[in-house]
């Protein structure tokens, strides 16, 4: 099980600690729903050291990242960056990912924990093609992810720097707690928020200056939740090797682009038979791999779901008949071989 | 960790608690702690016959649903009606306001062939 070096932390704060995507992870340090409620109203700090962190420069840098990702790369002016996707060639996803461009030279490409090996083998694989350099820093990076609509006053208190310039998607050097950071105004929450890259031996004093300073520490658990109210994806639940992007409200990540991106032309080719849609249910909480119903009958699968935090309700991610991925259509999701009630719901699920 | 002595344990984190004939049951401190927060209880219907080892409640927490099951067999005659507004005593008080549902025994005896609260002490110690 590999650790971050935040691990002995989390434990001393009292975190419960689980494996994920081979890390050793926090789930939460007492109530998943409170650090939810803490990113909502105030700031929460994450420990996300477990993502991958990739490098890639040279000069041909850029054409190899129009080539290997779904979004179009060339948009980004340095200090800028961008959510986007490794397509494969079979109209599926090899991962979802953030393109960060820091300097005008080198790019970095941020992806999932679970997937930094298999992404690493792809990517290498296609930069055989191109005069670009990569480097996977994974080990060497630390990351936290200060959320919430206190998190700019809190980062604004520990670097001494006025942030209102640095708009949401920016990314910018600065000084946290008097460590040098990457920062990244990005997040997975849909609060106003930061990404703080460090190296490993700064992680524990900015973090614990930030909690110093009054942002909760949150887990895996309530990042889970706060994703999901916002209908975002995470990958192996609604994005796989298998599922078609452009069939799921992240479309808009897919760009049709000349020359073509790697895949383009299968997953643009694909007719969509389901549609990755948000449900609402008043009662009953849905979770993976449940059926959604219609009339009765199996009309598609739940790939993520939970009981919202805020809403109190239960909230879901999941594959509908493209018929039925309407807002408004009425569903039903079994729960434990019952019925209940589910509305097609245009995302984010929250107002914010 | 907190384990009543008063009552008997199911290796799946259940107690068992005679009380005027009739065996309250609930889920343990350990157990509520791995669950974490919870927020809906599913209590079986009153009146219902259930045998021990039946699955027969489910507690969701935010992360999870989890099967509750009868420690002793015989008819359910009360469920914790407060939990529909308050699931949250399941963790604030699980041997107290926390209980779930209230059996009435077919065989007394059976609640003796769980285990005490050295025997569950020592399970949990097992269990890491």
């Amino acid at each position: 099980m590999k650790t971050t070096p935040l691990t002995e932390v989390h434990r001393r704060l009292g975190a419960k600690m689980v494996p994920f995507a081979g890390f050793l992870m926090p789930l939460h340090y007492g109530s998943i729903t409170a650090e939810h409620l803490a990113v909502r109203e105030g700031a929460g700090v994450f420990d996300v050291s477990h993502m991958g962190e990739f490098w890639i420069e040279g000069p041909e840098a850029l054409p190899f990242l129009e080539y290997t990702t779904t979004n179009r790369a060339g948009r980004l002016k340095p200090g800028r960056a961008q959510y986007t996707m490794l397509p494969n060639d079979q109209g599926g996803v090899v991962d979802d990912a953030y393109l960060y461009r820091p300097e005008a030279g080198r790019y970095l490409l941020v992806v999932n924990a679970a997937n930094i090996e298999k992404d690493w083998r792809h990517l290498t694989a296609l930069a055989q093609g191109f005069e670009v350099r990569l480097e996977d820093k994974s080990d060497a990076t630390a990351l936290l992810a200060l959320q919430g609509p206190k998190a700019a006053a809190i980062l604004e208190a520990l670097s001494g720097q006025d942030l209102s310039g640095y708009k949401k998607n920016a990314v910018f050097p600065a000084q946290v707690a008097g460590k040098k950071a990457l920062v990244a105004r990005t997040g997975y929450t849909g609060e106003d928020g930061f990404e703080i890259f460090l190296a490993p031996e700064d992680a524990e004093a900015v973090f614990l200056a930030l909690v110093e300073v009054g942002a909760k520490p949150a887990g895996l658990g309530a990042r889970d939740t706060l994703r999901l109210e916002m209908g975002y994806p995470l990958y192996g639940h609604e994005l796989t090797d298998e599922t078609n992007p452009r069939c799921t409200p992240f479309a808009w990540a897919v760009k049709e682009k000349a020359p073509p991106f790697y895949g383009q032309e299968a997953m643009l080719a694909a007719d969509c038979k389901s549609r990755l849609v948000g449900l609402v249910l008043e009662q009953g909480i849905p979770r993976e791999g449940y059926p959604v119903l219609k009339d009765g009958a199996e009309v598609g699968r739940v790939t993520s779901g939970t009981r919202s935090p805020v809403l109190k309700k239960g909230i879901a991610l999941a594959w509908v008949e493209a018929g039925l991925a309407e807002s408004g259509t009425a569903l039903a999701v079994e729960v434990r071989g019952r019925a209940y009630p589910a509305v097609v719901s245009p995302l984010p699920f929250i107002r914010r | 960790m907190n384990v009543p002595s008063d009552r008997r344990y199911r290796d799946t984190h259940e107690w068992a608690k005679l009380e005027d004939g009739l065996v309250v049951v609930g889920i343990t401190d350990y157990a509520q702690g791995e669950l974490g927060d919870v927020v809906y209880v599913e209590l079986p219907e009153v009146g219902r016959e259930v045998e021990a080892g039946e699955a027969v409640a489910v507690i969701e927490s935010v992360k999870t649903a989890s099967d509750i099951y009868a420690p002793v067999s015989g008819e359910i005659v009360a469920v914790n009606e407060a939990l529909a507004e308050h699931p949250e005593k399941v963790n604030e008080d699980p041997y107290g306001e926390g209980w779930l549902f209230k059996i009435k025994p077919k065989d007394p005896t059976e609640l003796e062939a769980l285990l005490d609260a050295e025997a569950y002490k020592k399970l949990l110690a097992a269990e890491g």
